[in-house]
């Protein structure tokens, strides 16, 4: 199961690596986000409030994301998506597009955060733990959201459904990651934050163990 | 009587909600006065949504295990029944916030949870109505909605929880909580659950019999 899954990975990093216009299509997606959130704000470097700071953050990583992982289950063809189905198992087929989304997701936030820091200022008291909060968001987005391109995908994936479907389940993850990141920027003590990040954890795991349960139904229809 | 004795239990509920609700004794407490009977014909939408959202939860798994298009009916009534419950309860609400708050929306956790959770099951609805093959529609919608249920549940019990509503109960207001939640209020409160649940389910199964009855139709149409 586990060398499936590492095998998989492989070849989602190796398909993404041989049409590079998808990952640069969705780098530059994220900069150029910025950029106008940047231009319309009229905001110089470090006069951005930092609850505004923090939410235009989320919001963009957010959108990016979501187009991201969109393409999960449509960018190969039919035929082979009927070759993976003989021969790899569905439980792994979903583990392993999670992992390499929640790399993905993750590679996105911190260009983000780079991106940001540069136009806007980076106000970031405690970074070790705003890097933490990036993780755990990107895994729970990219969780979720690999289930629901699973299924968008299905009803002919076109992208109002994926955010219509997506952004509801999204939003409990974001808003826990929003109050943590919060307080990252802030610098409050971390002693605060562990409900928080414990509750993040475990819709993480709730929405992970679900699309694990539920995924073979999809796959085998 | 066996088959629908509890028809006429939910009838009976009701008047008994409609009536008592309104005319008991109420405490009267500081802020909520006689709003509190509210109650009785708000809490219990939410209390209805939910137990109706496990119902059909618990046809959707069911479909997934057997593919059998008659507990995809019921799973699909059972939340259209409680989509209509939660807008009751979200239209009710916002006339209670606006004589009690003085706003019809807040920023409060618990409203805001609502109305995602209500976001979650019209996309449903959305998702059902762009797929085409009948057994597909079944199955992945079965998928969608078991999925969404295990995000809106951490949604509605854990993050009002992290913060402080202005909901009776919560945060220092006055409310129905073990110390001021007296017992005359519980002997309608518990009854109005009941009997606003089984409406819901009455309802739902009506629902269910057209969708069998229009698709016996179509059968014989096609065969003809």
């Amino acid at each position: 199961m586990w060398k499936e899954i590492v095998i998989l990975v492989k070849k989602e990093a190796l398909l993404e690596w041989r049409q590079k216009y998808a990952i640069n299509g969705i780098l530059l997606y994220v900069i150029s986000a910025v950029f106008t959130a940047y231009l319309s704000m009229g905001a110089g470097s470090g006069s951005l409030q930092v609850p505004v700071w923090n939410a235009l953050y989320w919001i963009i990583i957010l959108f990016s994301s979501v187009n991201a992982v969109a393409k999960s289950f449509v960018q190969e063809h039919q035929a082979r998506q009927l070759y993976y189905y003989m021969i790899a198992s569905p439980e792994a087929i979903i583990l392993s597009k999670t992992i390499y989304n929640t790399l993905l997701t993750l590679v996105l936030a911190l260009l983000g955060y780079v991106v940001f820091g540069l136009v806007f200022g980076n106000p970031v008291a405690d970074k070790p733990l705003f890097m933490l909060n990036l993780l755990l968001g990107a895994m729970g987005f990219s969780a979720s959201l690999t289930m629901v391109s699973a299924i968008a995908s299905k009803a002919g994936n076109n992208g109002t459904l994926m955010a219509i479907l997506s952004f509801p389940v999204l939003i409990p993850i974001l808003l826990m990651a929003i109050q943590v990141s919060k307080n990252a920027i802030d610098g409050l003590d971390r002693e605060i934050n562990l409900e928080k990040i414990l509750t993040l954890l475990a819709i993480n795991a709730l929405v992970t163990a679900s699309a694990y349960i539920l995924f073979p139904y999809l796959w085998r229809s | 009587m066996k088959a629908y004795w509890w028809k006429v239990l939910a009838i009976a509920l009701l008047a008994y909600t409609l009536t008592a609700g309104l005319l008991i004794d109420v405490p009267r407490l500081p802020i909520l006065n006689e709003t509190i009977r509210a109650l009785f014909f708000h809490v219990t939408m939410w209390f209805g949504m939910i137990l109706m959202l496990v119902v059909a939860v618990y046809y959707g798994i069911k479909h997934l295990q057997t593919g059998d298009l008659a507990h995809d009916d019921m799973a699909v009534e059972f939340t259209n029944a409680a989509i209509l419950f939660g807008v009751v309860g979200i239209t009710t609400g916002m006339v209670w916030a606006k004589f009690t708050w003085g706003d019809y929306w807040t920023n409060d956790p618990k409203l805001n949870a609502s109305a995602i959770g209500l976001l979650m099951y019209f996309a449903y609805l959305v998702l059902r109505n762009s797929l085409t093959d009948v057994y597909q529609r079944a199955k992945i919608s079965a998928v969608y909605s078991i999925f969404a249920f295990a995000a809106f549940i951490p949604l509605i019990f854990i993050l009002p929880r992290l913060t402080d509503s202005l909901h009776p109960g919560n945060g220092g207001n006055p409310g129905f909580n073990a110390y001021d939640m007296d017992s005359n209020l519980r002997k309608v409160f518990y009854p109005a659950i009941i009997g606003w649940t089984l409406l819901g389910a009455w309802i739902s199964t009506i629902r269910v019999r057209i969708r069998r009855l229009e698709r016996k139709m179509e059968d014989k149409l096609i065969n003809q």
